[in-house]
């Protein structure tokens, strides 16, 4: 089943980039998909002690099969620990047990707040979608949030969010309370990496694919983006990587499009 | 099943199991949602993901409920098909998506048409609403929604000043939300004695605060088992017998969602309800085919199919018991 030679596939290539950004981690709170698979490679290889946290209560899973959601039963079967949900988002969360939560939007903007809730005017919106689930809890209380973003252009990393569902650290702060975690410390997308260190910065860029441009990645950004010095050249997934994916994390490709 | 209820569901009286003095609280899912949910009323359905209480969703359909407040932390599909068979004037939740599967398409219309009123919450903020009405406080704190522009579209998302002094010994602000005492919580479990006793296993969610914080509440239950068994472990009973007003029997009445250990979630069907969704018209024919036109959930299990059934089947995986010791 191995065909190390094929060239990866963007979703291998953002499981990868995540994946590395989990070494030395502990505890990641994730959902099913791209986050799950970024924890499990790194399970297998930067952080050997990475425990994955459902938003379903579920701690220290072994699942026979690849779950399709973060409730699918075969997490549950032969899992460490399942947590009501006062214990998850109360003791686990808000207690301050998770190092890192993976996080999905629709938009972000540069000081990494995020919107799940609508694109258009909430009280009548264009698009109405999920909110946000435990997305605020996750942002408030995790010591730093990675965000994936698979598609990287203006609308999706925009310079005005149409509504903030999840602030990070510094509308926290204006708001008049007091921020607990970094918010979102990186951003992955098919172009690149971005990054900042916590309350008060911006995202910047500080690494792209082998043959992305600055500049494309300025135009596909939807504010001024700030470019790091020493800007970097992310290594492509190595073959150890690729046939892990492949091989152990999701043999099937049910998450591996 | 032998449920022991009168024609009317309306004025049973509490009655015994032979050798114990516990009420029997059994009766259809019919009785049950005629005699505890009333137009208007605020009606929570609760099941993290596990255990969504479908079929006394469907019930409420056929009885043609209108005006309720339907309260849930995930949305999910029991929800939309409510919405669409004009059960739902205002709904309280946390999540709006069908899962990971896409979108609820009759939601995102109303919502989109300006035809639903939504109180928008997090999940955490939904947990503590239940906590505090489950302990009858006023309000209950968190530490979310700083920033959030949730709180300018949800006046119920209040900021206070703590009593006590921060960390830093300056004064320290904090988001609450209000309780939440809903007239009757629905849960799905996969057992129960004859007066309430609950045995729930896997995801637990939010039931026993959803339950507790409700003026009535209804368990509909895989199966009812003597009263021994729930007390060969009570560790296991999540929700007392106290706590509760009515239990049914309604085998696979959580599907497409899932009971640890009896069968597995129906993915294929939160897919395609993706695209039933998406057209009303489509969607109106399943509520008649499927709804209206299955007499109760037997039929629509039974129409379902045996083959249906065998694909959701699993395979045994028992826990080892636990020894709570007898005194000599």
């Amino acid at each position: 089943m191995t065909v190390p030679a094929l060239a990866p596939t963007s979703s291998e290539v953002l499981a990868v980039v995540a994946s590395r950004e989990l070494a030395g981690k502990r505890t990641v709170f994730a959902g099913i998909g791209l986050p799950t698979l970024a924890a499990s490679l790194a399970h297998l290889t930067v952080a050997p002690g990475l425990e994955v946290v459902y938003e379903s209560g579920v701690c220290g899973a072994h699942p026979s099969h690849l779950p399709e959601t973060i409730a699918d039963s075969v997490l549950i079967t032969d899992a460490e620990a399942v947590i009501s949900m006062p214990a998850l988002f109360g003791y686990v969360l808000q207690g301050g047990h998770i190092d890192v939560g993976f996080l999905g939007a629709a938009q972000i903007d540069r000081w990494g707040n995020l919107n799940s809730s609508v694109i258009g005017d909430w009280h009548r919106p264009d698009v109405r979608l999920p909110g946000s689930g435990g997305a605020i809890e996750v942002m408030a209380n995790s010591r730093e949030v990675f965000v994936v973003m698979r598609r990287h252009e203006p609308r999706s990393l925009t310079d005005a969010l149409d509504f903030c569902t999840s602030p990070g650290p510094d509308r926290a702060r204006a708001d008049g309370i007091r921020p607990r975690g970094a918010g979102v410390t990186r951003v992955i997308t098919e172009l690149g990496l971005l990054a900042r260190g916590g309350p008060g910065e911006e995202l910047r860029l500080t690494a792209v694919h082998p043959g992305v441009t600055v500049d494309q990645v300025r135009a596909a950004t939807g504010w001024e983006l700030d470019v790091a010095d020493g800007l970097a050249v992310i290594e492509p997934p190595t073959i150890a990587e690729l046939r892990l994916l492949r091989d152990t994390v999701d043999p099937d490709r049910i998450y591996l499009r | 099943m032998d449920t022991q209820t009168d024609a009317t569901g309306r004025t049973t009286r509490a009655r015994t199991t032979p050798g114990t003095t516990a009420p029997d609280k059994t009766m259809s899912l019919r009785d049950a949602i005629a005699r505890y949910v009333h137009d208007g009323d605020t009606v929570c359905v609760e099941g993290f993901t596990h255990l969504i209480p479908t079929a006394a969703g469907h019930e409420i359909i056929r009885q043609g409920r209108r005006g309720l407040t339907v309260v849930r932390m995930t949305a999910d599909i029991v929800v939309d098909q409510m919405l669409a068979a004009d059960c739902v004037t205002t709904l309280v939740s946390s999540f709006v998506g069908n899962s990971s599967a896409g979108s609820l398409g009759e939601l995102r219309r109303r919502v989109e048409d300006g035809r639903l009123t939504f109180e928008e919450y997090s999940h955490y903020g939904m947990v503590c609403r239940y906590l505090a009405g489950a302990q009858r406080l006023p309000f209950y704190p968190l530490r979310s929604y700083g920033g959030s522009d949730l709180p300018r579209v949800n006046g119920q998302l209040r900021k206070v000043t703590s009593p006590y002094p921060g960390p830093d010994g300056e004064p320290e602000h904090v988001y609450v939300v209000p309780p939440v005492n809903p007239d009757v919580t629905i849960v799905h479990a996969q057992r129960a004695d004859r007066s309430g006793n609950t045995h729930v296993w896997g995801l637990t969610g939010v039931q026993a605060e959803a339950v507790y914080a409700a003026r009535t509440a209804i368990v509909v239950v895989e199966e009812i088992v003597d009263a021994s068994v729930v007390r060969s472990d009570p560790n296991r009973t999540l929700i007392p017998a106290h706590a509760v007003d009515a239990v049914v029997v309604c085998p696979r009445g959580a599907h497409p969602s899932f009971a640890q250990g009896y069968y597995d979630r129906d993915g294929a069907f939160y897919r395609e309800w993706a695209h039933i969704s998406k057209d009303p018209r489509r969607l109106a024919a399943w509520l008649d085919e499927w709804v209206y036109g299955t007499e109760d959930h037997a039929a629509y299990v039974s129409k379902l199919g045996r083959d249906h059934w065998e694909r959701l089947a699993v395979d045994e995986a028992l826990s080892i018991p636990v020894d709570y010791g007898r005194r000599r």
